[in-house]
């Protein structure tokens, strides 16, 4: 296979894990919102640790990402 | 410009100001040294500024060295117990270097040094060690029970054991990874989208009009991305603090 060829499928392959990514976040998200609406006197507690399973999650997504813009840039 | 724009890694590259080589080896100071010196001045700045006066009615300077001290206090009290303030001065001493250098690197043609994985793994690996070295002088072998969660069948102990191994031992790589990928792919995405910019409006008067398009979207990107650098450097903290607490407190 044409190298430059292979380097961009590789690039459209990476990019992928982002939808990935996608998926965690927005699970993330709605179940906070299920149990917000529960019961919401609890929110306030645990926005702190929305904010740091969001950030963790979405930076499996970068990750993917980063995969995706070195092959498109770098090599 | 437009050899710029095609190629968004450029603006991560390191050239020296000052050439020093000692023994043979590069000992330069680059402009990554430069902006880290900044980052730390500025610190410095705010902070003694900031916690000198002590007067009763807090200026805003004073009013937002005692927040940010009052946020990092928090969360390593939350994390790590009353006995991880002992540990206090180096987490806030990450915390607000990562968030300064994050937020120098927001800045159009600056250089952003935490998008470097150099930078990133020495400090991953300042914690990691820092982890060791506590639990190790603390607990003794005892330390190791972290490995070992209580309350596992015994015929799938090993495999538990294995895993938490692994995990205790990528444990720097994902730490620093994080927020050097977050920062990297951050940047490159502005750069590709200012970008855009610079080609249409390159392209002919007819196209000219929708150059409005990706600027709207990098100034929305730029929103993000500051988000992005107080998260991670606030991340960077949090999981300092989880992993100072494996150190304080071992065995689950």
């Amino acid at each position: 296979m044409d190298p430059v060829a292979a380097k961009y499928i590789g690039a459209g392959l990476a990019a992928i894990g982002t939808g990935a990514a996608g998926i965690g976040v927005g699970n993330l998200f709605g179940q906070f919102l299920n149990g917000a609406l529960r019961n919401p006197s609890a929110v306030e507690g645990q926005f702190a640790r929305l904010i740091f399973g969001f950030a963790v999650t979405e930076a499996l997504g970068i990750f993917a990402l980063l995969i995706a813009l070195l092959l498109l840039f770098v090599v | 410009m437009a050899a710029s724009a095609i190629n968004p890694i450029e603006q991560f590259s390191i050239s020296p100001l000052v050439s020093i080589q000692i023994a043979g080896r590069d000992f330069s100071f680059t402009n990554s040294s430069l902006y880290m010196v900044l980052a730390v001045a500025i610190v410095c700045v705010l902070m003694m500024i900031g916690a000198n006066g002590g007067a009763g009615i807090p200026g805003r300077l004073q009013s937002l060295a005692e927040m940010v001290y009052e946020f990092v206090a928090g969360m390593v009290r939350s994390a790590a117990g009353e006995q991880g303030m002992a540990f206090f001065p180096m987490v806030f001493c990450l915390f607000m270097f990562i968030l300064i250098c994050n937020l120098v690197g927001l800045v159009p043609h600056a250089f952003s040094v935490t998008s470097h994985i150099i930078v990133t793994v020495s400090l991953a690996l300042l914690v990691f060690c820092t982890v060791i070295v506590v639990g190790v002088a603390k607990h003794g072998l005892h330390f190791f029970k972290l490995f070992v969660p209580s309350g596992v069948p015994w015929y799938i102990l090993p495999l538990v054991v294995a895993i938490e191994i692994i995990s205790f031992l990528t444990r720097p790589l994902s730490h620093s990874v994080r927020l050097f990928a977050n920062m990297l792919a951050g940047h490159i995405v502005l750069n590709v989208f200012g970008g855009f910019v610079v080609m249409l409006l390159a392209a002919g008067a007819a196209v000219k009009i929708l150059a409005v398009l990706p600027f709207a979207m990098t100034i929305g990107l730029e929103a993000l991305e500051l988000l992005v650098a107080l998260l991670q450097a606030y991340v960077f903290a949090m999981l300092t603090c989880m992993y100072i607490n494996d150190a304080l407190h071992p065995g689950h």
